[in-house]
């Protein structure tokens, strides 16, 4: 069976190798788009497994990054590629430097993004759908761009997103709804760790007590059964 | 001539007589017969302290108490380490597990009367418990380091300076003199430990002063006779077991399905002295004393009034009077009571409202309705009963 499973992935590369799920086609677009100005910061590339990631990918995913690794004996700052159980970290080394390269604004770090965005994911999606060319003789503040989603109407982050942007390795089509969707689910995964192992092992654990209710709720009855005067 | 060979049980006991004193306490133990599910809570409050500090000492191992790390590492806790999201979880809804059982618990004492004599001293262990499981929460919420950590934090040391001469100098003493820094960080890791821990301690001092008298009952009346009591086990094992687990069916519900649901997402954004969160809320169990700070115009008068609606607690026993305990024979404490609870509930709605005009007053009406309640109505209500059984008596 498992040797049958195997040569099925050999015959189908594209089933085993490539994005599938939402999340992990979102951190495609992640690792090509978002990358660039937002952090992870409390992500590790071996988290990342629980999409579906194999080791040797994580492993080269980590192995492009560089990250500072101290002094040297003399005095130089070092670096060295990332392990796994790194952190995805930001593109920038310091707050300052991820400000001087954005117009002075910080980009949100994605990792609780998810849960501490106002209207959440659906919010964050509808931000990246909805930058649109302003209207005749808009006036637009220095360094932002027009957003509908917004309540001012425009934004500090530049439009992120474009059609056939990136190209996903399963071939779905890059549109930008399309990968907005898959930022969101991507996203979302991040900002609720173990959410799926959570709800399988609550379902465990309630159905475990709901038997248990039920057996303790016989065996009051029956040991209460004797007391068969009114109670004052 | 050697002596018979004794079980282990009968060595152990002679020499320290834990089981008998087990199965003297609790299993042979006199129960009122008719005690109804309210009368759960307590062991529902025991279980939840036992998970907290057992998910407790498992936090700390991978805690790090610095400014600089201890977001994060909440982080790695909830992300790398393995099962601590559920410890976590277990940890963060057991808080709230433990306050919902001991306000219901509480509000069966003063039901039923369970506070008279001869149980002033079960009462007044229960209020000490109270206020080392609220000093203990405080210190265990500013552990994580998130922005209500720290603006709810602010708020208590801002509420602490404003007592006349001794409040300065306590909060600058207390948080080691740079304000909300590391050292502070470290001291309220420390506090939330010690405080932790000594409640079991005086969990041993309530559960023995209700041993000694025994447990009330909703009828209010002291039942002797063998028809009307049962021992313990298997009678209240039975029962309190059946309560308990449909107490931890609600438990994990909440802490696999609904994570979010007791807890404020602005928690997960680092702290930020320079960044004051839109609307700074405490968690619900704090909302009824928040909201009390809130509605009085004077930040020293807020303290006042929010922490005197506990210490009122305390002199409970005397200033109700009465004889009788249980709200069942006591018709116009059937009115009032309600009202107080529904007061209380009020608070706890307003303290997690923005403010508004409406809330303000729904609070102000309910703080002053606490105080009438313990120092006028109840007072009265209980002269009254007495009067009227005086009366019967000639």
């Amino acid at each position: 069976m498992r040797r049958l499973f195997i040569a099925s992935m050999l015959a189908f590369p594209a089933f085993a190798a490539h994005a599938s799920t939402p999340e992990q086609r979102g951190l495609e677009v992640f690792r090509q788009v978002c990358s660039s100005c937002h952090s992870l910061n409390h992500v590790t590339y071996a988290d990342l497994g629980e999409l579906g990631l194999s080791v040797s990918d994580i492993k080269a995913y980590a192995a492009q990054h560089e990250i500072p690794d101290g002094l040297d004996d003399d005095g130089d700052p070092k670096t060295r590629p990332a392990h796994p159980s790194d952190v995805i970290g930001s593109p920038y080394l310091t707050a300052g430097m991820a400000r001087m390269a954005n117009h002075g604004g910080l980009p949100p770090d994605f990792s609780r993004l998810a849960m501490t965005q106002k209207g959440g994911i659906r919010r964050i999606i509808d931000i990246l759908v909805s930058y649109t060319s302003p209207p005749e003789g808009k006036k637009l503040p220095p360094g932002s761009y027009y957003n509908t989603a917004m309540p001012h109407l425009h934004i500090a982050m530049p439009p992120p997103l474009h059609d056939g942007q990136i190209k996903y390795t399963d071939g779905t089509n890059p549109t930008v709804p399309q990968m907005a969707h898959d930022v969101g689910a991507f996203l979302s995964w991040a900002g609720h760790p173990h959410l799926h192992t959570r709800h399988r092992t609550g379902l465990f654990v309630l159905s475990y007590l709901a038997i248990l209710s039920g057996f303790l709720f016989v065996l009051k009855r029956r040991v209460w059964a004797k007391q068969t005067k009114k109670l004052p | 001539m050697t002596e018979r060979p004794q079980s282990v049980s009968t060595w152990l006991n002679t020499r320290l007589p834990i089981l008998s004193a087990f199965r003297r306490e609790y299993v042979e133990f006199s129960m009122p017969r008719n005690l109804n599910y309210l009368w759960n809570f307590g062991a529902f409050a025991v279980v939840s302290l036992t998970l907290l500090i057992l998910s407790g000492i498992f936090l700390a191992l991978n805690y790090t108490p610095t400014l600089a790390d201890a977001f994060s590492s909440v982080e790695t806790i909830d992300r790398q380490v393995a099962s601590g999201w559920l410890i976590r979880s277990v940890h963060m809804g057991g808080v709230s597990m433990l306050f919902a059982a001991l306000y219901v618990h509480i509000a069966r004492s003063l039901y039923y009367g369970s506070y008279k004599a001869p149980r002033e001293l079960v009462w007044l262990t229960g209020l000490g418990l109270l206020l080392l499981v609220m000093i203990t929460a405080f210190a265990g919420y500013v552990l994580p380091w998130g922005q209500m950590s720290y603006w709810g934090a602010t708020v208590v040391v801002n509420a602490v300076n404003t007592v006349p001469l001794v409040g300065k100098p306590l909060a600058s003493w207390l948080l080691g003199g740079e304000g909300l820094g590391n050292v502070a960080l470290h001291r309220l890791f420390v506090l939330h430990f010690v405080t932790a821990f000594s409640i079991i301690g005086v969990i041993v001092l309530h559960v023995a002063t209700l041993h000694v008298t025994g447990s009330n009952n909703p009828t209010g009346k002291d039942l002797t006779e063998p028809d009307q009591t049962v021992p313990f086990h298997p009678y209240y094992t039975t029962k309190d077991g059946l309560g308990l687990c449909l107490f931890l069916l609600v438990y994990a519900a909440l802490i696999f399905f609904a994570p979010d649901f007791l807890t404020l997402s602005d928690n997960y954004v680092q702290a930020n002295p320079l960044i004051t969160p839109s609307d700074i809320t405490p968690e619900w169990y704090f909302a009824p004393f928040y909201a009390i700070l809130r509605a009085v115009p004077s930040k020293l008068g807020g303290l006042i009034l929010a922490t005197g609606s506990i210490v009122i607690l305390f002199a409970l026993p005397w200033l109700d009077s009465s004889t009788i305990r249980s709200a069942r024979f006591r018709p116009w404490l059937r009115v009032a009571l309600p009202l107080l609870f529904l007061a209380f509930l009020a608070l706890g709605l307003a303290g997690m409202s923005p403010p508004s005009p409406f809330w303000l007053w729904i609070s102000r009406a309910a703080v002053a309705y606490w105080y009438v309640y313990f120092l006028g109505l109840l007072p009265m209500i209980a002269r009254r009963e007495q009067a009227s059984r005086r009366k019967e008596h000639f």
